[in-house]
């Protein structure tokens, strides 16, 4: 009997063990989990004995994860916080940031608006409420419905610190939480502005802000005023070699920069 | 032979009526062990659902004392702005729970006529037979998951307003309350119907003696005599609305506001179960924003059980008048 137990308790080490060298957790922003999707597919095609499990939560839960240590790789659209590195160093964990693609927000308009070009001082107003009217932009007499993203993606996020500066939005504006559903109001509404990323154009019509239209070109430069890097964090540089390192240095190969061109992001690097 | 094989096996008794029913744990230590045993792991089972209740209500209010404790609370239920993510964020959380009532009202007055109405159909109008079709799947309503209404009300009940009522935004309190409306509607048919076919044939047959027309006895002998279970009814449906959450969030648009004049179902609402499912997601752990969402979550608590206790009032109610008639 006791043999028996001493060699299930083994057994289950040794499985355990086996476990642990090939999983992989990953966890955080729904914005970077789809290349995190797309990598995570890649690498069980080539090696399917590997565990990859991608959970997509929001930034805030991916940097969470990583301080508790129950993720490998945080996915996050956004840098990490100061209080949460100073949660992270308490926890002696030491986050490295990985940009993996760059990602452009993108002002969308109704296809049927006359209005091309908006300064970002302008697409301010509207969504401070000081611009309510088409007509105040150069548009036909119509009421801007205004749609942001909730205030918890990372999207939001982004055109908060980019094109808002901080400043607060108007009590009614409407919120929507993915960016599919903030095309599809856009598309369906006439009098809409929405923002949503650069994969999400279609059916909508994206405006130039600031004079610069957002193509893949001007985001991956930055010349667009709101594009940003995404960021894969890991505790610590991963060690060579290991799957960590593999997963996060991926996107540099030819197959992770056409996966990251696949979900509608813009590659760092040319090839 | 036959015959007598069966007569013989009929006479046998179906148990052992000379073992006394209850032993001494002396006489039958493992039927004793056995039955105490049974009845400590029945009751445990019972115990873990009442446990969970009381272990969520814990975590929730332990959860929000952090952010209750360090901010003014006259400011919390007070306040009409929410902004949580701004530099010097304000958590007020008013305008959010009028919301959360105001649409889970505008779906009574959409539900309950048509809720009673149509309880009474089936019960009292519509043959037996008909009666076991139609309910079933008027409960299947129910079974919808609240996704795909959401994905109705964004993509086919939105636009529609847009273009037939001349609303500028299609997301809106009227748009979420239609549609909680309908949540609601198999929850209140339900109940509704089962109190008033539970009133029993006397009453109808009185007001029928009396040379009461079908439609009087319905509408003033029996929806009366059963409004305990049809109050009843109308509460749950309302819990079922005010904790909906899918829905909300794809179909009011979100905007952290009153509407103005109040009566304005055209404009964009948000509502408490909406704010804690967006926004949890990525509220940095152990910050006020997470604590307010927490404390969001014990007004919501607070207010689904109180409706809870209402409805349990009107039911127990309900079953004595049952009882008596």
């Amino acid at each position: 009997m006791k043999r028996v137990v001493v060699g299930m308790m083994v057994a289950a080490l040794a499985m355990g063990a086996a476990v642990k060298a090939e999983t992989l957790q990953i966890d955080g922003s729904t914005t970077v989990g789809p290349v995190a999707d797309a990598f995570a597919e890649y690498f069980k095609s080539i090696q399917p004995d590997l565990a990859i499990t991608v959970k997509k939560t929001g930034s805030g839960d991916g940097a969470a994860a990583l301080i508790d240590g129950r993720c490998d790789i945080a996915t996050m659209s956004r840098f990490m916080k100061t209080e949460e590195f100073e949660k992270a160093v308490a926890n002696k964990v030491l986050p490295v940031a990985h940009v993996v693609a760059m990602d452009g927000v993108c002002v969308a308009v109704h296809p049927s608006n006359p209005v091309k070009a908006l300064t970002s001082a302008q697409v301010r107003d509207i969504y401070m409420g000081k611009i309510t009217n088409w007509s105040q932009v150069g548009g036909s007499n119509t009421p801007i419905v205004v749609i942001s993203r909730d205030t918890s993606s990372g999207t939001y996020e982004t055109f908060e610190s980019l094109v808002m500066k901080k400043a607060a939005m108007a009590a009614g504006v409407e919120y929507v939480n993915a960016n599919p559903q903030a095309q599809s109001r856009v598309r369906t509404t006439p009098g809409a502005i929405g923002y949503v990323g650069l994969g999400f154009l279609e059916g909508v019509k994206a405006l130039s802000i600031d004079g610069v239209t957002p193509t893949r070109s001007t985001v991956a430069s930055g010349t667009y005023p709101v594009s940003r890097p995404l960021f894969l964090f890991t505790n610590g540089y991963p060690k060579l070699g290991s799957i960590t390192h593999k997963f996060v240095t991926f996107y540099l190969t030819e197959k992770g920069q056409e996966l990251v061109e696949a979900k509608g992001y813009v590659p760092l690097t040319n090839y | 032979m036959m015959n007598n094989a069966e007569l013989t096996l009929t006479l046998e008794p179906a148990a052992d009526t000379r073992r006394p029913l209850a032993l001494t744990p002396g006489e039958d230590l493992r039927g004793y062990i056995a039955s105490h045993l049974g009845r400590a792991v029945l009751f445990l089972i019972t115990l873990t659902s009442v446990l969970a209740v009381v272990l969520i209500l814990l975590f929730v209010i332990v959860r929000s004392l952090g952010f209750l404790s360090g901010y003014s609370i006259i400011e919390f239920l007070g306040g009409l702005d929410w902004r949580p993510t701004a530099d010097s964020p304000v958590f007020g959380s008013l305008a959010i729970l009028v919301g959360s009532l105001y649409v889970s009202s505008a779906a009574l007055v959409f539900a309950v006529p048509v809720g009673i109405l149509a309880a009474v159909f089936l019960s009292d109008v519509l043959s037996w037979r008909a009666r076991n079709l139609v309910k079933p799947v008027v409960e299947i309503l129910a079974a919808i998951p609240s996704v795909a209404y959401g994905f109705f009300a964004v993509l086919v009940l939105a636009p529609w307003m847009q273009k037939h009522f001349g609303f500028s935004t299609g997301t809106n309190a009227l748009n979420a309350s239609l549609i909680l409306a309908f949540m609601a509607l198999p929850t209140i048919i339900s109940v509704a119907e089962d109190s008033i076919s539970a009133l029993g044939r006397e009453l109808r047959e009185a007001s029928y003696s009396c040379g009461a027309t079908r439609m009087e006895t319905m509408l003033k002998v029996i929806i009366p005599a059963a409004h305990s279970g049809i109050i009843a009814a109308v509460v749950l449906g309302m819990m079922r609305a005010i904790g909906e959450t899918m829905v909300v969030w794809m179909a009011s648009g979100n905007a952290t506001q009153i509407p103005h004049p109040w009566w304005d179902v055209s404009q964009s609402i948000r509502t408490m179960t909406a704010t804690i499912a967006g926004e949890m997601g990525e509220a940095p752990e152990g910050s006020q924003h997470r604590g307010a969402l927490f404390a969001i979550g014990v007004l919501l608590l607070i207010l689904t059980f109180g409706l809870n206790l209402v409805s349990e009032y009107f039911l127990s109610r309900a079953k004595k008048a049952a009882g008596r008639s």
